[in-house]
């Protein structure tokens, strides 16, 4: 079932820089496709097109807008709400019963191991946790599109390897249509069923991957020859879309 | 050394004991200078009496009708009073403008200019226009203090309004919010700290105010201004005059301390400006 889908998107901003230059793609609900690409070259407009926030100049979008998990670069906490009321928000702006979306926000809490912690405000969490909290605000209203913008891109090596060990259980069990845009070239073999690499000015995909680990992946995938050899295939054609 | 060097690592004890040493060196200054400066000690004393003068003749007349602590502080109560109205209209009301001005670029346009020549004009050389329009009485000393408070409060309402987080603002876009969910739930809760800014500032404006307006306006429940300023008028009662802006000045601090204690409630969850260093 596609979840969505794109027909020759164009993006030109007013100053006349042509951001995205015809892209299309579809992605089912079970699939997990990641965008690489140099910085600027119109990742991030991508998902804010697909998502409503910005409006393309030109080609089509489907999706169902009302349906969108959107995972954003900073947790994007409110710092007076502590995590419990955080992972509500979402939720509690469409309009959700207060009952069915606090039983809500507890799974999603639950989801991303951060029981032992509702009562904290932002501020008391680290990076990690604010990335969890910001994900499981977005689990509560169950979406079938999720986009990620470079959500780990900030948090150490460590801290990431383990949130995409987890984001993985989570995209398992949810089988949503994922997208995700990351700088790094081993996270997106980990997490992906396939991976399409963008080059920049204008923004346009140059190459196509399809990763075929099976689910699900252990951690330890990551140390395999076959894992090495993608990421060296990848790592070349991303060389090209800088020239 | 080392006692002192102790005093001064020591958080609780160096806030207390720090201003008292600045407390101790100005008023051996103060009095210095009026021991130095004046050859004639009758002189001395009707142009800057000693601290000690000022609490014994200006204070310490405690069954005086006229003078001292008791008459002080009735005529403080109905400056207190406009203060504290004044200051409530001014946030209220400055807190409504600035919403609309964060609505509206046209009505921010059409409205902003007259908030700065508000905070601008000087407000005691229209005093006949101001007796003329809300007399002399109590009602155009709140006037005068909510027109001197209000600018503080717009401005850092509308500042704190639209520095906003965008991604926080793109957040409540892609849940489709309202105009006034946005505004309750995102805009207000952070803009709280710079609105609480604003009224502190206010505070201190308001406080001077009041006590000047009763300068001017000395009709109906005189004020703390009005006995201030015809004790100046007799050299004779400098200690009195004193005394007088001192408790004038005790109550700005008082003000000052209160709205303090307010913010740290309001936002001591999560502030940067309110967090103790992890």
């Amino acid at each position: 079932m596609t979840a969505l889908s794109l027909r020759d998107i164009r993006m030109t901003f007013p100053d006349g820089t042509r951001a995205i230059n015809g892209v299309d793609l579809s992605i089912e609900r079970g699939e997990f496709v990641t965008i690489v690409g140099p910085s600027g070259c119109g990742k991030s407009t991508l998902l804010r097109i697909i998502s409503g926030l910005q409006q393309p100049t030109s080609g089509s979008c489907n999706v169902d807008s009302k349906n969108i998990g959107y995972v954003f670069q900073d947790s994007v906490l409110l710092p007076w709400r502590n995590v419990q009321k955080n992972v509500e928000l979402n939720a509690e702006l469409q309009g959700i019963p207060k009952e069915l979306r606090r039983e809500s926000a507890q799974k999603a809490i639950g989801l991303v191991k951060l029981n032992d912690h509702v009562t904290k405000f932002p501020h008391q969490l680290s990076g990690g946790m604010k990335m969890r909290c910001s994900l499981a605000r977005s689990l509560v209203s169950q979406p079938q599109v999720f986009l990620f913008d470079e959500p780990f891109g900030a948090l150490d090596e460590m801290t990431r390897e383990h949130l995409n060990d987890e984001l993985l259980n989570i995209f398992l069990q949810e089988k949503f249509a994922g997208l995700f845009i990351t700088h790094s070239i081993q996270e997106a073999v980990f997490l992906s069923t396939r991976i399409i690499v963008m080059s920049s000015q204008p923004g346009r995909f140059i190459s196509e991957h399809k990763i075929d680990f099976p689910f699900p992946r252990v951690p330890d995938i990551r140390y395999s020859a076959e894992f090495a050899e993608l990421c060296g295939r990848i790592s070349h054609d991303l060389k090209l879309a800088h020239a | 050394m080392k006692l002192f060097e102790r005093i001064l690592l020591n958080r609780r004890i160096s806030t207390i004991v720090l201003p008292i040493i600045t407390f101790i060196i100005f008023l051996s200054i103060w009095y210095a200078y009026a021991k130095f400066h004046y050859d004639n000690p009758v002189q001395r004393r009707n142009a800057l009496p000693y601290p000690h003068e000022i609490f014994s003749e200006g204070f310490l007349p405690l069954n005086d009708k006229v003078n001292g602590l008791r008459p002080i502080l009735g005529y403080m109560w109905p400056t207190v009073k406009v203060t504290f109205l004044g200051l409530l209209i001014a946030v209220v009301l400055g807190v409504i403008v600035a919403v609309l001005m964060n609505l509206s670029k046209g009505i921010e346009k059409s409205l902003f200019p007259y908030a700065v020549i508000l905070q601008t004009v000087p407000i005691l050389a229209i005093t006949p226009l101001l007796t003329e329009l809300f007399g002399e009485e109590l009602g155009v000393r709140l006037v005068v203090t909510v027109l001197v408070a209000i600018f503080p409060v717009i401005t850092n309402m509308l500042f704190g309004l639209q520095s906003t987080d965008r991604a926080l603002h793109d957040l409540f876009t892609l849940n489709q919010s309202s105009r006034w969910t946005r505004l309750v739930k995102l805009e207000v809760p952070s803009a709280l700290p710079s609105l609480m800014t604003g009224i502190r500032i206010a505070s201190g404006s308001a406080v001077i105010g009041s006590v000047v307006a009763d300068f001017f306006f000395a009709k109906g429940e005189k004020g703390i201004g009005y006995y201030i300023r015809t004790r100046q008028q007799q050299a004779i009662q400098r200690p009195e005059m004193f005394a007088g802006t001192i408790t004038a000045s005790l109550f700005g601090i008082a003000m000052f301390v209160l709205i303090g204690w307010i913010t740290s409630r309001a936002i001591r969850n999560w502030h940067d400006s309110n967090l103790t260093h992890r």
